[in-house]
């Protein structure tokens, strides 16, 4: 096994393409558990550490973040919990502080568990992946076409992930999640959702509730079509919203849940969390 | 490969390290500094949690390659020679310490909290405990100790 420190993005990329089996790690909290439990020896382990780009992000001029791969939980509740308030809420559930203070946003979509907590709310407000390879140059994905599979996304071999783009919240956004406990938990299931007023749209996002995470599309356009948007929240629509919610899940039994269970969870989580969104938009009204 | 890293204010230097190794087998099986408990290496209890850089980390999951040139201070490095840091009194006076295990874990991340928020309240301090597990003292002693840590602290001031 190798241990590979390079200095630069530039040398990470030429690091990655000479070998498919080099290990990209950051936080570490995914990689090292499976060190430690035999459960993979790969060829080399890739430090992205040093290269201090990667826990950076920046505003670019079309007003969108940019937050580096490499930018820890703990930073983004901290500084990134008014612009992109569904992605710092699912930070704040993820493991405990010590896990926060070292695990990654990159990290979670390199490991593309359906599990991982960031999927939804980066789904829901429309997130797309900054992939770059030495050869193939920058790649753009929408998180729409970043899950394939079980812990499988859409970078290539010879890929990093450099950073998530994403738009400042244009209106209320949350996240939920069901767990058997408050810490340390994998999610049951959880759901995502960003309100966009000012375009009469609505993002989703479903976690542990399918292979990959998802959006709720249905859920999605008939919530946009029936939302009085200056009025009160209709009770029946919310309810059928949450319908739709659970219907766009496809969810297994396992150890923490039955697929039954996953289903009713959704539709009550898609109703709060609606709930929740309006109050904010019925309080901004009052001020405004 | 070779590590050189500062571990509680020292220059350090290891040799032959494997590179799929760990932070904490680096600090317990070539440091001797077994402070640092190995009970879960998956990130579930925080008793191996030291300070990598000034934060709070959970030594299993640092693979010990991560640490060149960064510095690390272990619970042994909480201390002043013989005079303990005021949440290592806190812990004893409180009767916080069982078996002793998770102690050390607790002990680095108690006195991060209070670095952070000198006057933690209840719901704080256990969310800031939440990744520490003990098997012994039900906690509550353990809430007394990091109270009695944060007025003390205040206190000297
Ligand atoms: C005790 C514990 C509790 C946890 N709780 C949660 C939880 O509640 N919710 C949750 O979602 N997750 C949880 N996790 C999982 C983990 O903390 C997260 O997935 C975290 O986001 C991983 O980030 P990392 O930087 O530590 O990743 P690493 O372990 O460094 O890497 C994870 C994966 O991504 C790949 N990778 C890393 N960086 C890149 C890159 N730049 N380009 C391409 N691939 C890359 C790695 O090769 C690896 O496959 C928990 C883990 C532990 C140990
Ligand atoms: S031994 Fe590291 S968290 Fe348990
Ligand atoms: S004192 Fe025994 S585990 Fe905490």
């Amino acid at each position: 096994m190798e241990f590979l420190r390079p200095q630069t993005w530039g040398d990470a990329l030429a690091a990655k393409a000479d070998d498919v089996d080099v290990v990209p790690i950051q936080g570490g909290t995914d990689v090292m558990v499976e060190m430690n439990f035999d459960l993979h020896r790969p060829g080399a382990l890739l430090d992205l550490n040093p290269i201090t780009e990667l826990t950076e992000w920046e505003q670019l001029p079309d007003g969108t973040l940019r937050v580096g791969a490499g930018v820890p939980y703990v930073r983004i509740i901290a500084e990134l919990g008014d612009t992109l308030p569904g992605i710092a809420q699912a930070s704040r559930t993820v493991g405990s502080p010590q896990i926060r203070n070292r695990g990654t946003v990159g990290g979670n979509l390199g490991g593309a568990s359906p599990a991982g907590d960031l999927h939804a709310p980066l789904l829901a407000a429309g997130a797309t992946v900054e992939v770059e390879s030495a050869e193939g140059g920058v790649r753009m994905i929408p998180a729409t076409e970043f899950y394939l599979g079980v812990k499988r996304n859409s970078c290539r071999p010879d890929e990093l992930i450099r950073a998530f783009h994403v738009a400042p919240a244009a209106g209320p956004q949350y996240f939920s999640k069901i767990g058997t406990r408050n810490a340390m938990v994998i999610a049951v299931c959880s759901f995502s959702i960003a309100l966009f007023p000012q375009e009469g749209r609505v993002g989703t996002g479903l976690g542990s509730a399918a292979p990959t995470p998802r959006r709720a599309y249905d859920a999605e356009n008939y919530l946009a079509a029936e939302l009085e948007w200056d009025g009160a929240l209709d009770p029946r629509v919310s309810e059928e919203f949450g319908r739709l919610v659970s219907a766009a899940a496809s969810p297994i039994d396992d150890v923490r849940g039955t697929a039954d269970y996953r289903k009713h969870a959704l539709s009550v989580m898609a109703r709060r969390t609606l709930g929740w969104a309006w109050r904010d938009l019925t309080a901004a009204r009052k001020v405004a | 490969m070779r590590v050189n890293c500062t571990i509680n204010g020292k220059d350090m230097e290891a040799d032959d390290v494997w590179e799929g190794e760990s932070l904490l087998y680096l600090l317990r099986d070539r440091m001797g500094l077994p402070g640092s408990k190995n009970a879960c290496e998956q990130g579930e209890c925080g008793s191996c949690t030291v300070y990598l850089d000034g934060i709070p980390a959970c030594a299993c999951l640092v693979a010990a390659g991560q640490v060149e040139g960064r510095e690390i201070r272990t619970v042994e490095g909480l201390a002043d020679g013989d005079k303990l840091d005021p949440m290592q009194e806190a812990f004893v006076e409180c009767g916080a310490v069982q078996c002793g295990f998770c102690t050390p874990g607790l002990v680095v991340q108690a006195h991060d909290l209070i670095e952070r928020v000198p006057d933690p309240s209840d719901a704080e301090i256990r969310e800031s405990l939440a990744g520490n597990l003990c098997r012994c003292t039900g906690y509550e002693k353990i809430l007394d100790a990091v109270r009695l840590a944060a007025t003390r602290k205040a206190e000297a001031k």
